[in-house]
């Protein structure tokens, strides 16, 4: 299974959606877009929950709808985690589980139970009926159920969405050890651009039906003519090594094409791949290199490029020498410095948030 | 001390009863299952016809359901064609009358019970490998057991205490239509009083210990439920 490919056109009162794409069939790839801009619904007509007429969709060699065909649901191989758990409420949490399991051909049965339980830590909930779980806990068993069919495709649709912040912490750790742990290609719904940050390894950008983009988060996320630049949360996803660790300081040394930053703590051993994020309202630009300042990481950098976020703020586009980061600037400033297309700069970084 | 006419009675009511809550629950089913999900405009109207019992007089549901099921009605004509004879004045003729007289009986609690299961539930069956049958079986009837219960207990009971339709359908003939309900106005108008209050005493005590047992059953499902 190499690759999943999906064309639907549809259309509702009030809205209409339009996709033909290609995704990869490994790894995360989130569908990220705003509310209303069909990633649910992409996400439906993928799972065969809702019906287009003239869809095509094919995971690897295998058709699940085209002209001739429609693979209703229950025969689709896939898992799928709604927002809200929907674990069935007069099923306990091991009957929850073993529904879909006892329904699947014991010869298909590539993920065991235990395997998925120990996982996502819901062990000492077996017993207990879906009404006695907190949000954290319905949203674990759900995507638990959703494993032990082993879907040969997961489609989760903002398993975060419903629950706070404290929930959300708690559930994504598991995530991130589901990402580890399986070799279940995901496609994940989400409108949170932390989340993609933490989760993806590919991201489908979608607005208003359609598709504005596609590629590696660290890639779209940086770009200027994508209104994922332009948010409030915005900001470059860097993929880095972790190099030194500063025994004194306790600090450590991640580096990555074009330059290395330094970070508190020790989040990985060296040799490690961490995942940082650098915001773009924690960078700021100075013409020369600032000698007697707070801040640890001043980098040379080089303006790719300006874009107008309000009337007063504007991001700028940078290059490390490889990497690509943001800055959120004012437009004052942009005309105080004169930043342009080609202009040598520094970057001073005050803030890095290492993701995993 | 019982006689044996109030016993045949009263054995032919069960059985009346029995057989249309069986016929109810399989005709009620897919009728509510429709107008909980539905989205036509169809269903008020159905909604109404299927509520008409509940206000119409007996007598007039009575009427038209002796003409239609006569030989000129269009469903004696079906039932001659089939060789059936007509329906009025036989044990045949009072099921179809009682379906239609206690149809919303079922109808309804089963409606309501179909509508309060969340609707997502079954996308969640569906991506779980269950089929459109599985779904109904291992989701729906055991999340819409009370209602079903509600509609047999209700439709039993609503049959057992029908009257009217019956004496315009069924006539009064001993072990064939004769109901409970008949008899005791034939023991009545036959100034019988002391065999008219033993079966009015029985009806009174059937539907009194009935609809307990069924609103104690809901207060204790509702309370799991919470």
């Amino acid at each position: 299974m190499t690759e999943i490919a999906a064309r639907f056109r549809q259309h509702y009162p009030g809205f209409g959606l339009e996709v033909d794409v290609h995704l990869p069939a490994r790894g995360v790839t989130a569908l990220f877009g705003p509310s209303g801009s069909g990633k649910t619904t992409l996400l439906r007509l993928i799972a065969g929950l809702e019906k287009s007429p003239d869809g095509l969709l094919t995971i690897g060699d295998d058709v699940w709808q085209d002209a001739q065909h429609f693979v209703p649901t229950h025969r689709r191989p896939l898992g799928y985690v709604f927002q809200d758990a929907r674990l069935f409420p007069h099923l306990d949490v091991r009957r929850n589980l073993e529904y879909g399991l006892r329904r699947i051909d014991p010869a298909a049965r590539r993920v065991a139970l235990d395997e998925v339980v120990d996982l996502l830590g819901i062990a000492p909930l077996m017993q207990r009926m879906p009404e006695r779980l907190s949000g954290g806990e319905s949203q674990r068993v759900a995507i638990a159920r959703a494993l032990a069919v082993s879907p040969r495709l997961l489609l989760m649709d903002e398993p975060l969405a419903a629950l706070d912040q404290a929930r959300k912490q708690e559930v994504l750790p598991y995530l991130e050890r589901l990402h580890d742990a399986l070799k279940i290609p995901v496609l994940y719904v989400s409108h949170a651009i932390d989340e993609v940050a933490r989760l993806a390894d590919h991201m489908l950008l979608l607005d208003g039906g359609r598709v504005l983009a596609q590629g590696a988060p660290a890639d779209l996320m940086t770009r200027l003519d994508l209104p994922l630049a332009l948010g409030d949360d915005t900001g470059a996803l860097i993929e880095a090594t972790v190099a030194r660790h500063d025994e004194a300081y306790q600090l450590t040394e991640v580096e990555f094409p074009g330059a290395h930053l330094l970070l508190p703590g020790r989040p990985a051993a060296i040799g490690h791949r961490v995942r940082v994020r650098v915001l773009a309202r924690d960078v700021s630009i100075t013409l020369t290199a600032a000698a007697q300042t707070s801040i640890l990481n001043i980098l040379p950098a080089t303006v790719t490029g300006v874009a107008a976020v309000s009337a007063s703020q504007n991001v700028v586009a940078l290059d490390l020498g490889g990497t690509a980061i943001l800055a959120r600037v004012t437009r004052k400033s942009v005309d105080a410095l004169g930043l342009r297309s080609g202009l040598g700069v520094f970057a001073q970084i005050k803030g890095i948030a290492i993701l995993k | 001390m019982f006689g044996a006419e109030n016993l045949s009675a009263i054995l032919l009511t069960i059985k009346l009863a029995s057989v249309v809550t069986v016929l109810l629950l399989l005709i009620a089913t897919p009728i509510a299952w429709w107008l909980a999900h539905t989205r036509s405009w169809l269903k008020p109207p159905v909604e109404a016809v299927v509520a008409l019992p509940i206000v119409l007089p007996p007598s007039v549901l009575g009427f038209y359901l002796l003409v239609a099921m006569g030989p000129n009605g269009p469903l004696g004509q079906v039932t001659l064609a089939l060789g059936l004879g007509t329906l009025p004045f036989t044990f045949t003729g009072l099921v179809v009358a009682s379906v239609f007289y206690s149809l919303p009986f079922v109808v309804q609690p089963l409606q309501n019970a179909f509508g309060a299961i969340t609707p997502g539930l079954l996308d969640a069956a569906a991506t779980l490998r269950a089929g459109p049958w599985d779904r109904f079986f291992s989701v729906v009837l055991p999340l819409a057991r009370p209602g079903f219960i509600t509609a047999a207990v209700l439709g039993f009971a609503h049959t057992v205490g029908e009257f009217g339709v019956v004496l315009m359908v069924g006539g009064n003939i001993p072990g064939q239509t004769r109901v409970v309900s008949v008899q005791i106005y034939d023991h009545v108008e036959a100034l019988e009083y002391g065999q008219a209050h033993e079966l009015a005493g029985i009806l009174l005590a059937f539907s009194f210990v009935t609809l307990l047992l069924l609103y104690a059953f809901n207060r204790r499902a509702t309370i799991l439920a919470r």
